[in-house]
């Protein structure tokens, strides 16, 4: 095993014999566009709504129940799409989302919630999740539409006036601590804060 | 058979035809369709919900109060009460909505519970928003003030 790695070291250390330098280094350029170019692609690929409602269990479950809410059809037209709110949209933090996602691939090959009935008993920890992500940044995914600082609280409802004037300018609370299942249905909410 | 195949469907054409034609007079329509069955007018636009957040008058001591807010998307199951997530008694120091009253936490024997009555839990089936819209039915509802006024007055001429 050593000597195997150490003729390996060798090959790696030892100039090209065959290859010019300006086919190695354009070379080496034109494969690392090529490269980054796929490893992009494939990743927004995967960063498409379509991509997401692909598996049953987003389609039937929460992409039906989305349909209903103001974030997928409203006056203006201006539509939330899957990634829009799941998928942090900075390029390293999108990066660790992904990769965290790696364990929903896992979920779909097992099946972990393939029946509506699955689905349903695992709603409050998947839920949960989500929470706590967008609890831990600030609800980053709503505040890259919803900007406080552009809020006009003359145009608000009274009530959402007092609350956003208050609690969130202060950031004692942030959107998702009061604006819990807006796009999706909530699960048995017993024991969770402010329910 | 061949004949009367045919006649009969030139009858029904004919009769379709005659009932486009003639309108159905309005006096004689006992709903608020205005319009005969066989034809589709265009709905009147949908009305605004109120959402002034301003208590109105109740028509009747047991009046259960109307909701003076949009309830749009607001779930209420088995599972969650989005209600309650105000009006309910711990949470109206958060709110400062007016909590539900305390016969919402009796049950049918007057006992008081921890918890909202189960038979109280549907909060619309009693509470509902209102729209801000023209009264399409005339309502001869008298409040009993007005009634027992009316009996004062005349039991003094």
């Amino acid at each position: 095993m050593r000597e195997k790695l150490a003729r390996i070291w060798q090959t790696l250390r030892k100039p090209s014999v065959h290859y010019s330098l300006g086919f190695l280094t354009l070379g080496g350029f034109v494969a690392g566009v090529i490269f980054w170019g796929g490893f992009n692609t494939a990743l927004e690929a995967t960063n498409q709504e379509a991509f997401c409602i692909g598996c049953h269990e987003m389609e039937n479950n929460v992409y039906e129940e989305l349909k209903t809410t103001i974030h997928f059809t409203n006056r203006s037209g201006v539509r939330a799409t899957c990634p829009d709110c799941h998928v942090p949209h900075n390029w390293t933090d999108k990066i660790a989302r992904k990769m965290q996602a790696s364990k929903e691939v896992w979920g779909k090959v097992f099946g972990t919630i393939n029946t509506r009935e699955k689905f349903e008993e695992k709603r409050r920890e998947l839920a949960e999740h989500e929470w706590a992500r967008l609890k831990a940044n600030d609800s980053l995914e709503c505040r890259n539409c919803h900007n406080f600082d552009y809020m006009d609280f003359t145009r608000q409802s009274k009530r959402a006036a007092e609350m956003h004037s208050t609690s969130l300018a202060s950031g004692e609370k942030t959107c998702i601590d009061c604006h819990k299942g807006i796009a999706h249905h909530l699960p048995d909410m017993s024991g969770v804060k402010g329910w | 058979m061949k004949t009367i195949k045919t006649l009969s469907a030139l009858a029904l054409m004919s009769f379709a035809l005659l009932g486009n034609a003639a309108s159905v007079p309005e006096d004689k329509i006992d709903t608020l369709r205005l319009a005969p069955l066989d034809s589709e007018p265009t709905p009147p636009a949908m009305q605004q919900v109120l959402n002034k957040d301003i208590k109105q008058a109740r028509s009747y001591p047991m009046q259960p109060p109307i909701i003076p807010h949009k309830i749009d998307g607001y779930q209420l199951d088995l599972k969650v009460n989005k209600c309650m997530s105000c009006h309910a008694r711990t949470r109206t120091g958060e709110s400062q909505a007016p909590m539900v009253s305390v016969t919402h936490y009796m049950d049918r024997e007057n006992n008081f519970l921890a918890e909202l009555s189960p038979r109280r839990y549907f909060c619309v089936q009693c509470h509902v928003p209102q729209l801000d819209a023209k009264i399409l039915v005339e309502n001869d509802f008298i409040d009993l003030d007005h009634l027992l006024k009316a009996e004062q007055t005349q039991a003094k001429h």
